[in-house]
């Protein structure tokens, strides 16, 4: 009983300590370091703080380089199903861009009077806008995120909105002096208040890690109008990090409770890196 | 004549391959953990780690693993050091089968990968969700855990094809 016992403590103990002829670092030793690297991350530090945004700054830009035969694949693989798609495409928009004119007359005719209306009430919405490049978006089955090619040189800060179009994508959660890491709307961690038209409820869209979103801290008998209708989710401003009305998502009667974002997360090229600033002009 | 054949430039290239995949695939964009599949992914870090640790580990430095933990950590955005550390107990499970093991077995080995790859990813769990805070998806651990352990029959061919060229350009 006592050999086997020393059998398995000599079998650990080479395991871990014994160095082979190509190894310059025991296991121990990398496992200290990983689990005191580990440790070191949660301090918020400015030295840390330095060191982390150096890291990230070389890995990203490695990580863009690496990646460009890849990307080049995709977008050549995206150019060709587009071509072959062309004519069925060309009828869809033809008819798409028929509606949006008339839809057009009137939202222009809305637009001035919400101005008037927010001038009557001495409020004004300003925002700034940053375009940046997607340069990774490499998704993990746990997080959900990009990193862009915009950081702290060109005032990006946390918490900005990173908007597609005129949809909105995510929001900035990790700024480093050259590039920052947003998160997307559809990962688990993403909690945005928002209100669903035409019902003007309140509700907090939350991401599940797949292609869709949940509501959630909304009204109880909320279930029984989305059968109503479609039903539009938009920002509702709450929290002051967002303006209210961008658009999120759409749920569909037959969907009933989950949201399918506007964009296309896999397909992000460009974003905007926007910031508002809510309220009167003094 | 054989000597005559061997082409130093191919021995470096095919001594450093497991490295250069190892790095590849944390860099690169595309990951096999997230083929945005529903209900499918498997983690090939893992099995490459796994393989080349337990089989050949002078073509897989322990140094060379922690850097790409590090790298993967900033890739897909957690906090840096917790894929490291998984990655490197993958190495000390590797190095205990290789120093009680005196012939290889593949199904020990296959085993072996279950009851590693539940304990690393349950490790990895417990740091990102109670921890760190970050909320994540169970369901998709589990499901990364078992196909992961069921590709490891195809990648350990592959591998084996690989590590038999390398120890014969060496060999030569």
């Amino acid at each position: 009983m006592a050999t086997g016992r020393d059998d398995f403590v000599i079998a650990i103990r080479s395991a871990f300590l014994k160095k082979k002829d190509k190894q310059k670092f025991s296991l121990l030793t990398l496992i200290f370091l990983s689990i005191f690297v580990i440790i070191l991350s949660n301090f918020n530090l400015k030295v840390i703080n330095v060191i982390k945004s150096s890291i990230n700054e070389v890995i990203y830009r490695s990580s863009f380089f690496i990646s460009i035969p890849e990307n080049y694949l995709k977008n050549l693989k995206r150019n060709f199903d587009d071509h072959m798609s062309l004519y069925e495409g060309y009828n869809k928009t033809k008819n798409e861009l028929e509606k949006l004119k008339q839809k057009k007359l009137i939202d222009d005719f809305l637009k001035i009077e919400n101005a008037k209306l927010r001038s009557l009430i001495d409020e004004n919405i300003k925002s700034n806008e940053i375009f940046a490049k997607v340069l990774i978006d490499k998704e993990s089955p746990y997080l959900k995120s990009i990193v862009l090619n915009k950081g702290s040189r060109e005032n990006v800060k946390i918490g900005m909105a990173i908007i597609d179009g005129v949809y909105l994508v995510g929001q900035v959660i990790e700024v480093n002096y050259t590039n920052s890491r947003a998160l997307l709307l559809s990962d688990l961690n993403s909690k945005i208040p928002s209100v669903l038209e035409p019902f003007d409820i309140q509700a907090v869209i939350s991401g599940t890690g797949g292609n869709f979103g949940i509501i959630e801290h909304t009204q109880n008998e909320y279930e029984k109008k989305l059968d109503e209708s479609d039903v539009i989710a938009y920002t509702s401003g709450l929290g002051g990090l967002f303006k209210p009305g961008i658009p999120i998502g759409k749920i569909s009667k037959e969907k009933s409770g989950k949201i399918n974002f506007f964009s296309d997360f896999t397909q992000l090229n460009y974003v905007k890196i926007t910031s508002y600033k809510i309220g009167s002009d003094e | 004549m054989s000597s005559l054949n061997k082409s130093p430039f191919l021995q470096i290239f095919l001594s450093y391959l497991p490295l250069l995949i190892l790095l590849f695939s944390v860099f690169n964009e595309f990951d096999f953990n997230y083929l945005n599949l529903d209900y499918f992914s498997f983690n090939f870090v893992h099995l490459l780690i796994f393989y080349w640790t337990l089989r050949n580990p002078d073509y897989l430095g322990y140094l060379s693993i922690f850097f790409a933990g590090i790298i993967n950590d900033v890739v897909i955005g957690i906090p840096i050091g917790i894929s490291s550390f998984c990655y490197l107990l993958l190495c000390s499970v590797t190095a205990y089968i290789r120093n009680i093991t005196l012939t290889p077995n593949f199904i020990k080995d296959w085993i072996s990968l279950l009851f590693t790859i539940l304990l690393i990813n349950s490790i990895q769990v417990i740091i990102l969700d109670l921890i760190f805070l970050i909320q994540i998806d169970y369901m998709s651990y589990l499901i990364n855990s078992g196909f992961t352990f069921l590709f490891y029959p195809i990648f350990f061919l592959i591998f084996n094809f690989l590590n038999e060229k390398i120890s014969k350009q060496s060999n030569d």
